[in-house]
């Protein structure tokens, strides 16, 4: 229920004094608050991701690094499975927070929701520790991955019972939503909130998919990582997108449940045949080179209509939240998309160009602003809106949001400069050992390009200041009230 | 957005054009699956070979590498290995390692038995043989 305090907060923002952010807030609904745990541990694994991020990326450039205790590709997996595991942290976190307040009713079971939390934290946790604390091989065979084999394979590297844990972490989770959403209000932004979680787990089983022929591994591999990150995890953030944008624009909910359709509808219809554009060089036909060039084409249009989204709903607020950090995560959440997915995406994506630059830095490139961009900063945004709320308030001091908006600029501008080092270096690699009549070796090629993987490193070394400060802004005060 | 489009057209466009594009999936999917066979060098998918892909994942090697251009981006692809050094140089390669060169990339040693070694360069001589429409681009992959 509503208390009159937030009710206050919330009707007045002509009255400075009625909008005192630092006022006791409380929750629409208390079960809300079991997201806090999901944010907490997400921005905690996000740092580990970026200590082993900078770990590769000195690995580059002084190769015999940290060898033989963490070789390269022990710290890659622990890189990406961390950057997973903390999104599906942030995307549960989101889906307990908005799900109850869309719905207008109490979770259906907070203690599973944090029970769920748990096992999913240990199970993570252990697998972290298997990866750094044993080979790999070894790894497998404690695991039992010789009665179902699925490890071993780009992200999908977890052992065959985290994969289990996994899914059975996802359906805890989706029931406890579900049973929250049938018996509650049904809005169109808990309804693609629902779908796209639901697809997540659904494509996840694919990764129990590993036939001994690898054309047809390769092709339904693809079914669990494109139709997540470029079709369903786009439908969760679009929901995650609107659901803070209706909070703190005050724009009537039905214009932007309508961009919300119409963002996520242009996202399935280039996203789902846009498949192709993995289909070029692996072994299937050679057709997927049009299909998947023609309509991987269009998916910049869902992230260029997200950003308009952004900026017009801001544009046409109806009041002025006090919470400026998780309007300007919103806004660079969808700027960032476009570039990372959208722009960078498209660079390589026709089969002509991506023939010179499949499988090189041009990827990587890609891969860092479009998760960045996309699900990390959508995470942020979330993060930046309700965790003030959970904490008590309707947003943070002006000294709190100030810190949170310089950490926001420091890690965008320090993606920003990776893609750009990681592109230069990228166009150089596929010039030296693609094209022209002596290429050179794959090796003799990475070492002229070391000049850009060090500037690489020091951009990593930015974000990493910037996400320290994105976690000190949790910790400070301020006795300024921020001003609506 | 104009006023006449409503938030219903817009729900209906969505759910409209998602089933219908996943169903085109389906279909190419389907007609993809039916190709393949002359594609997919599947008439050399012995026991060996399948040895050969489980120690090619349970060793993590697309950690480092890629294969068909998809992995990481560390080392060197190894999709057209096979044709690029040849079986015996990979085998010599990989019992060599670590090369302990100062500041080279290292890869580890995987201490895989003569019989293991054979059963990766299959999965290798196999991988290089699948039709990937020409690419790589050059030897260097």
């Amino acid at each position: 229920m509503t208390s009159p305090v937030m009710a206050t907060a919330r009707s007045a923002s002509a009255s400075a004094a009625a909008n005192d952010p630092l006022t006791n807030v409380q929750l629409k609904y208390r079960t809300q608050a079991v997201a806090k745990p999901y944010f907490v541990a997400a921005i905690g694994l996000f740092v580990g991701q970026i200590v082993f991020g900078l770990i590769m990326g000195l690995q580059y450039v002084i190769g015999d690094f940290l060898f033989p205790a963490i070789p390269f590709n022990v710290a890659r997996m622990v890189h990406t499975n961390l950057l997973i595991v903390w999104l599906l942290f942030g995307f549960m976190g989101a889906g307990y927070y908005l799900i109850p307040e869309e719905s207008e009713r109490e979770l259906h079971s907070p203690k599973l929701a944090i029970l769920t939390f748990w096992v999913f934290l240990v199970a993570g946790a252990l697998t972290i520790v298997g990866y750094l604390a044993v080979p790999y091989a070894t790894l497998a065979q404690m695991t039992g991955n010789d009665l179902l084999p699925t490890m071993g394979r780009e992200f999908l590297e977890q052992p065959t019972i985290t994969k289990i844990g996994i899914v059975l972490v996802a359906l805890s989770f989706l029931f406890n939503l579900s049973m929250t959403v049938l018996k509650g209000r049904k809005t169109s932004i808990s309804m693609v909130m629902m779908l796209g979680l639901w697809g997540l787990a659904i494509f996840f089983l694919f990764s129990f998919y590993n036939p001994v022929n690898l054309v047809l591994d390769k092709y339904f591999w693809w079914w669990v990582v494109h139709l997540w990150v470029e079709g369903v995890w786009e439908l969760i953030m679009g929901a995650m997108l609107a659901f803070v944008l209706v909070k703190v624009t005050g724009v009537d909910r039905e214009i932007i449940e309508k961009w919300l359709y119409v963002v996520i509808a242009m996202t399935l219809i280039s996203g789902i045949i846009g498949t192709g554009h993995h289909y070029f060089w692996i072994g299937a036909p050679a057709y997927w080179q049009v299909w998947g060039s023609v309509f991987s084409a269009l998916e910049p249009i869902p992230f260029f209509m997200m950003t308009l989204f952004a900026f017009n709903v801001v544009n046409k607020r109806r009041r002025e939240h006090p919470n400026k950090a998780a309007v300007l995560w919103a806004l660079g959440t969808g700027v960032m998309a476009f570039l990372g997915a959208g722009v960078w995406g498209f660079l390589h994506t026709l089969a002509p160009v991506n023939y010179l630059t499949h499988g090189t830095q041009i990827t990587a490139a890609h891969g860092h602003m479009a998760f960045y961009g996309a699900y990390a900063m959508v995470v942020m945004t979330m993060i930046s809106y309700s965790m003030p709320l959970m904490r008590g308030r309707e947003a943070n001091s002006n000294a709190a949001q100030m810190v949170e908006m310089w950490s926001f600029w420091l890690m965008t501008i320090a993606m920003v400069l990776i893609t750009l080092f990681l592109t230069a270096a990228g166009i150089l690699q596929v010039w030296m050992q693609r094209m022209g009549d002596t290429p050179l070796s794959f090796m003799a090629g990475q070492d002229k390009i070391a000049f850009f993987y060090w500037l690489r490193e020091a951009s990593g070394v930015m974000f990493f200041i910037g996400l320290m400060l994105y976690i000190a802004s949790f910790f400070i005060r301020g006795n300024e009230r921020a001003s609506a | 957005m104009s006023a006449s489009f409503t938030k219903s057209t817009a729900r209906n466009i969505f759910y409209g054009g998602a089933v219908f594009f996943f169903l085109l999936f389906l279909a190419l999917t389907l007609d993809t699956v039916q190709a393949l066979p002359k594609r997919d060098n599947r008439a050399n998918l012995t026991e060996q070979v399948a040895r050969g892909k489980k120690l090619w994942e349970v060793n993590n090697c697309i950690g480092c590498h890629t294969l068909l251009g998809e992995g990481a981006y560390f080392a060197p692809e190894l999709g057209n290995v096979y044709q690029r050094r040849g079986p015996e140089f990979i085998k010599a390669w990989i019992k060599a390692q670590p090369t302990g060169a100062p500041g080279r990339r290292q890869m580890p040693n995987f201490h895989l038995n003569d019989a293991e070694l054979d059963d990766l360069v299959a999965f290798l001589k196999y991988s290089s043989e699948i039709n990937t429409n020409n690419w790589p681009p050059n030897i260097e992959g």
